[in-house]
């Protein structure tokens, strides 16, 4: 057994280190390392130099345009993506659409829509959850009956992430209501111009317009958009859910932020030194470092596996549920650390050019909106709960 | 050993929760705009609750502090984002325990009928909100002194007509001064805090106050409008707590996936199951902490007060979160008050100490037995 990276994989590391230094605008890094809100340009702007680096998608085959690293490199890329302060990849077009074109689309479609996503020419977003159809997505009512060469589409999608920047939305949409749920299911391809969409912003607790209700009145799809077979939605759907291994469990971003609440926990004095060296502050961070690391070998230890199956395992609903409730305590242990300072809700100061005073620490600013934010990580991709369905079921075969 | 509220005391609960339920309802809420509503204030004041620390001397109507525990749930239950923690119950001990015959015939009157609303200014930046620490400085000079410090997130700070300012004398004896917030050199940067209260830093800059401004010998008055003020907030919590648990519960058995409400599933029952324990645990120390918080016996005081604030620190952190999670997607929208519930517990996790450092003070009292 060999705990390290073999001697490539650790010149590769510092080979992406040294290409997210001296390309990655500074301030999207301030923005990212702070907390800051980010805009659709910051996210295209990283897209296309990374684009024209040949590195535009770390996941996809070389026949496709990526570069054709392993598991392990892409894992290293994202590490290092998040250590340096870049903005995580938006991933509805390259980690989930992208891949089910791979294996599923028309050669037509996939020459259609691959270079542009790869190039951030096209802005993707997610249409599978509906006010009905959460946890239970076999569930989807909306409707797209076929009429000549269009499908005809009506019904709601909701929480659609980032839908309002999006050129095109991937749906799951009913064609069949006589049988199974899972049997009626299709996946359509959606132009966000098409007249009968209607986008409305839902504000999160946050303060934030991240998701979106996306309304489809009457809305005319070209049958050429349907993806595969029609009434096989369902396997893609689980497909692209099953996909996504290497960055999952977000340890680059763990990393990035167990730092930063040193970095913040050093600058706090509680009785006359750095909160840092507090007992009982110290031991709250150590656990969450531990965890961290204990993650990282067990997220590894899932790629290895892979790697020689070649087929996604359930192990990545551990790597979700740790994941994120490591994620989610760092943001409670920052709220900590600055104390009360960490209330001030202001999303003009984490705006794009705010120049206005400071209030508190300069680290405080997006804390609160930060921890109120991260709570969407157990909801969302498949909630906690339901990823211990999934351990329960498919790993103890209960 | 009596658990039970006597006849008055329902009454004020019961009336304080209608006039909350008819008049302050969440859609109301959404609409009080920085945080301030002169109706509910007028409101409040009508209803005798801003008389309610006033002592009967000042004619007002003497509470206790349970009867304080029991306005606090009912504005917990609301939501309530006016300043009544901080004037009615902070600022108006503050002044009725400090205040000389003539300071309280100036102020009382007009903080019970609601025309005069006072704040404490009292954290400073770099002090963790160690309420012992303080830097700002009063200068005597002739009739008066000149105050010059900072003072931060001062809560109403921009809603309040008077400031009460904690300041050392320079013999470093602890005075708190009436600082009305037009003053000369009086400064407010202002901003939300996540719970929709107003906030400000206040600077002070040679802010000149007569010496009638001054209350003097205050250490004693702010530990104990503090001590009140932890078992208010802690009956606040309470109340939120409750509203929080009977909105997941209630959403719990109307919310379908997978064919069956989600209620139905055990790992979501157990939650919930785990919600009504720190509820109750929350409960109990809102009371323990209400009949203590006055207490003559301090060590006795403090640790119930400090064990109450972990308690209920704990309970804000468990069952808002699980709300939010329960309630998946809804769960972290605006439109839903259940947002705001968190949003409010999580600043009173924070607020008068910390979850860690009331457990930190706690065991630096613990004793071999
Ligand atoms: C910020 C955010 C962004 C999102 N972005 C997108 C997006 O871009 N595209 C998209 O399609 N969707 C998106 N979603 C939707 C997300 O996938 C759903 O919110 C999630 O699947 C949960 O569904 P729900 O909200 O309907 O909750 P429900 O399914 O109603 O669940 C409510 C609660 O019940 C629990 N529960 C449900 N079933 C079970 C069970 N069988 N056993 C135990 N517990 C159970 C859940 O875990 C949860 O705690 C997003 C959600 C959020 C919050």
């Amino acid at each position: 057994m060999d705990l390290n990276f073999s001697n490539d994989e650790q010149a590769f590391r510092q080979l992406v280190r040294n290409f997210i230094v001296h390309n990655l605008p500074d301030d999207i890094r301030h923005k990212v390392t702070r907390g800051l809100s980010l805009g659709r340009d910051d996210y295209l702007r990283w897209q296309h130099i990374l684009h024209a680096q040949g590195w535009g998608a770390p996941s996809w085959p070389a026949a496709f345009g990526g570069p054709g690293w392993s598991a392990t490199q892409q894992y290293i890329f994202d590490e290092e993506s998040a250590a340096g302060g870049a903005p995580r990849a938006v991933p509805f077009g390259l980690k989930m659409v992208a891949p089910v074109l791979m294996q599923f689309g028309s050669p037509e479609q996939q020459q259609r829509h691959l270079p542009k996503i790869l190039a951030g020419e096209e802005w993707w977003c997610q249409g599978y959850s509906e006010p009905g159809a959460g946890s239970d997505l076999a569930s989807v009512k909306t409707r797209a009956i076929q009429d000549g060469d269009d499908y005809i589409v009506n019904g709601q999608k909701t929480w659609t992430t980032l839908g309002q920047y999006a050129q095109w939305i991937f749906c799951l949409v009913r064609t069949d209501t006589e049988v199974k749920p899972q049997r009626g299911i299709s996946f359509l391809l959606i132009d966000m111009a098409s007249p009968g969409i209607t986008v409305r912003p839902i504000i999160t607790m946050d303060g934030a317009h991240e998701v979106n209700e996306v309304w489809f009145d009457n809305v005319r799809v070209p049958v050429s958009n349907l993806v595969g077979t029609e009434n096989q939605g369902w396997t893609y759907a689980k497909f692209l859910l099953g996909h996504e291994r290497t960055n999952i469990a977000g340890i680059g971003i763990g990393k990035r932020e167990l730092a930063r609440l040193k970095r913040v926990a050093a600058q706090q004095i509680k009785h006359g030194k750095p909160l840092l060296q507090d007992p009982l502050f110290a031991a709250r961070i150590a656990q969450i470092e531990i965890d961290l690391m204990a993650l990282e070998i067990t997220n590894l230890r899932v790629l290895a596996a892979e790697a020689e199956r070649r087929t996604p395992g359930p192990e990545a609903s551990i790597l979700k549920i740790k994941g994120t409730e490591i994620q989610q305590a760092i943001t409670e242990l920052l709220v900590q650390a600055v104390g009360p300072y960490a209330l001030p809700l202001r999303r003009d100061a984490m705006a794009e050019g705010y120049d206005g005073e400071q209030v508190g620490p300069d680290d405080a600013t997006a804390l609160a909106a930060g921890y109120l934010n991260m709570r969407k990580l157990s909801i969302y991709g498949g909630s906690n709960e339901i990823q211990k369905n999934i351990i329960a079921q498919m790993i103890l075969g209960l | 050993m009596d658990f039970t509220f006597h006849d008055e005391q329902n009454m004020l609960l019961e009336t304080t929760r209608r006039y909350l339920g008819k008049d302050y309802d969440f859609a109301k809420r959404q609409q009080i705009i920085d945080g301030f509503s002169a109706t509910a204030w007028q409101g409040f004041a009508d209803l005798g609750l801003l008389a309610l620390q006033v002592p009967e001397a000042d004619d007002g109507l003497g509470g206790t502090p349970v009867d304080t525990l029991l306005v606090m749930t009912a504005m917990g239950e609301a939501l309530v984002l006016e300043p009544y923690l901080a004037s009615a119950v902070m600022a108006t001990t503050l002044i009725a325990q400090l205040g000389t015959a003539q300071q309280r015939a100036a102020l009382l009157p007009a903080l019970l009928d609601g025309s005069l609303i006072a704040v404490p200014a009292h954290d400073e930046a770099g002090t963790r909100f160690d309420w012992t620490q303080i830097a700002t400085r009063a200068t005597p000079m002739a009739d008066g002194f000149v105050l010059n410090g900072q003072k931060c997130l001062v809560a109403h700070a921009s809603s309040a007509q008077l400031l009460l300012v904690s300041a050392l004398l320079p013999d470093d004896r602890i005075a708190v001064f009436g600082v009305p917030c037009t003053t000369a050199g009086v400064r407010l940067v202002s901003y939300q805090t996540v719970d929709g209260v107003p906030a400000s830093e206040v600077y002070l800059d040679q802010v000149v106050v007569t010496s009638d401004a001054l209350f003097d010998h205050a250490g004693t008055a702010l530990a104990d409008m503090r001590d009140r003020a932890l078992a208010a907030v802690c009956a606040e919590a309470v109340g939120i707590l409750d509203k929080l648990l009977a909105a997941t519960v209630s959403y719990a058995r109307d919310r379908q996936q997978f064919g069956v409400v989600i209620g139905k599933f055990q790992a979501l029952q157990h939650r919930m199951a785990d919600m009504v324990l720190h509820c109750e645990q929350a409960r109990s120390m809102s009371f323990l902490a209400a009949v203590r918080c006055t207490d003559a016996d301090l060590a006795q005081r403090a640790a119930a007060l400090s064990a109450a604030k972990v308690v209920i620190g704990q309970a804000c952190r468990f069952v808002g979160q699980q709300a939010v999670q329960l309630h998946g997607g809804m769960g972290v929208t605006d439109e839903l008050i259940v947002s705001h519930y968190f949003k409010r517990l999580m600043a009173i996790e924070l607020q008068f100490g910390s979850t860690d450092q009331h457990l930190e003070a706690f065991a630096a009292q613990l004793k071999a037995a």
